[in-house]
């Protein structure tokens, strides 16, 4: 495997304090490559989506690093933080949250313009990452106008522009009918195997399985962890 | 049995002969579930015997080709139109090993739940993958193919989903499971003793 693209280091998040303290996550180690896929799984209140949001940098954990692309989190002043989820980090949510008065193309962009690009470069960038999912056509389109899957695949394409390397992913899939849902996995997929590095926040196993790792939360812990197998022998009597 | 229904449905669509249906029957399931000319056959025959089937022409090759009676044809409309019967109180492997483990002091089932969710999330992944290595995904044959890998993912999900649930029905449970140490009372071999007329409940 290649270098970490992501690294959590014991990473522990208290909430409260005292008696009342509630750990949402204790002492997660986890890595993420280039090219790699993770999923995470467990019951509601495990800790996934916290573990989403510390990796993002949008919470700060209690103890532990968070290591984004050999940056450590922790030493970066909020600016730099801002920066650093501008330009590596790619968020897609359930429920894609597109902005409706600008364009899927506006929205793709929105990143690299915030983040000082010129606007013909924006562009270019926007348009290999809408044609990346296959929505060159759609550019000038509203959310309004588009499918929800479509909305989705905006929402991967403005997290991969401009060559931002983690996707941060929770239930991407979850305001989507099951086929369309996996068009989206597979577009996520995609990207991935482009050489992005990748994290599925799911409770869906048919789900997770488009991933190379999956991992599994409980009160906070990584419980059990399931690689991808080798061998092709468990789909008896296939070609 | 799905084959022979499924045989007498592609002679439905016109005379076949028996390694033809072969064919047939292997392009419409992806192959998973290959057939061999002598299942075919015999399956033949026994159609034949039921007055569904009747041997039609033979071509220059010495083909025999197979039609289906109107009685087949019927048969082949009853079939698509009626649900499949599971059958009913078939031993799953699993949850018996489940429930015994779950009352067996000193085993830990979560570990039994783990090792097993590990084996049907690599199976799941298997599938997924084998699910996306067609080459054309939207050929008749891609598309039937992709229809039985996804019964079979979708089997997994449950076997996974029931896993979660039934992991988290124990961790609720105060001692983690429900340890049954073995019974003091020695059951009675042969038919219980008939009970006495219960009372109506007040």
């Amino acid at each position: 495997m290649t270098e970490a693209v992501l690294r959590l280091i014991g990473v522990t998040q208290q909430y409260g304090t005292g008696a009342t303290a509630v750990s949402a996550l204790s002492g997660v180690d986890l890595e993420v490559c280039r090219g790699e896929l993770v999923a995470v799984m467990g019951p509601s209140g495990s800790g996934k989506s916290t573990l989403l949001s510390i990796s993002g940098g949008l919470a700060i954990p209690t103890t532990g690093e968070v290591v984004v692309e050999g940056s450590y989190l922790s030493e970066q002043s909020p600016k730099q933080l801002a920066q650093l989820r501008r330009r590596s980090l790619g968020f897609v949510f359930q429920d894609f949250n597109l902005i409706p008065t600008l364009t899927a193309m506006e929205n793709v962009t929105l990143p690299l313009e915030l983040d000082g690009f010129r606007s013909r470069a924006a562009r270019r960038a926007g348009r290999d990452a809408l044609a990346s999912v296959g929505l060159e056509g759609k550019a000038d389109s509203y959310p309004d106008d588009l499918s929800g899957g479509q909305q989705q695949r905006v929402a991967i394409a403005r997290a991969v522009v401009g060559g931002r390397r983690l996707i941060l992913a929770d239930e991407p899939t979850g305001a989507l009918d099951s086929v369309t849902g996996e068009l989206v996995l597979k577009m996520l997929r995609a990207r991935v195997d482009a050489g992005a590095a990748g994290i599925l926040v799911t409770h869906e196993a048919r789900h997770a399985a488009f991933a190379d790792r999956i991992v599994f939360l409980r009160d906070g812990r990584i419980v059990d962890e399931s690689r991808r197998a080798g061998a092709e022998t468990l789909l008896a009597g296939s070609r | 049995m799905s084959v022979r229904q499924s045989l007498l449905a592609i002679l439905d669509q016109g005379p076949c002969y028996g390694y033809q249906l072969r064919t047939e029957f292997d392009r419409r399931t992806g192959s998973t579930w290959p057939l061999n000319v002598g299942q075919i056959y015999n399956t033949l025959d026994r159609l034949e015997r039921d007055g569904l089937v009747e041997k039609g022409d033979v071509d220059e090759h010495g083909h025999v080709y197979w039609q289906i009676t109107d009685a087949g044809a019927a048969e082949v409309q009853d079939w698509l139109s009626s649900p499949v019967e599971r059958g009913q109180g078939t031993r799953d492997e699993l949850a018996v090993k489940l429930a015994v483990a779950a009352t067996l002091p000193g085993v830990d089932v979560s570990d039994i739940i783990q090792t097993q969710r590990r084996a049907s999330l690599a199976q799941l992944q298997v599938l997924n993958r084998a699910k996306y290595a067609g080459a054309s995904p939207d050929g008749p044959e891609e598309l039937a193919w992709s229809l039985v890998v996804d019964s079979m993912i979708f089997a997994a999900e449950a076997e996974v989903r029931w896993l979660d649930h039934s992991e988290q029905r124990l961790a609720l449970h105060p001692d983690r499971a429900m340890a049954l140490e073995l019974s003091t009372e020695k059951p009675k071999r042969g038919r219980p003793a008939k009970e006495s007329p219960v009372e109506a409940p007040r």
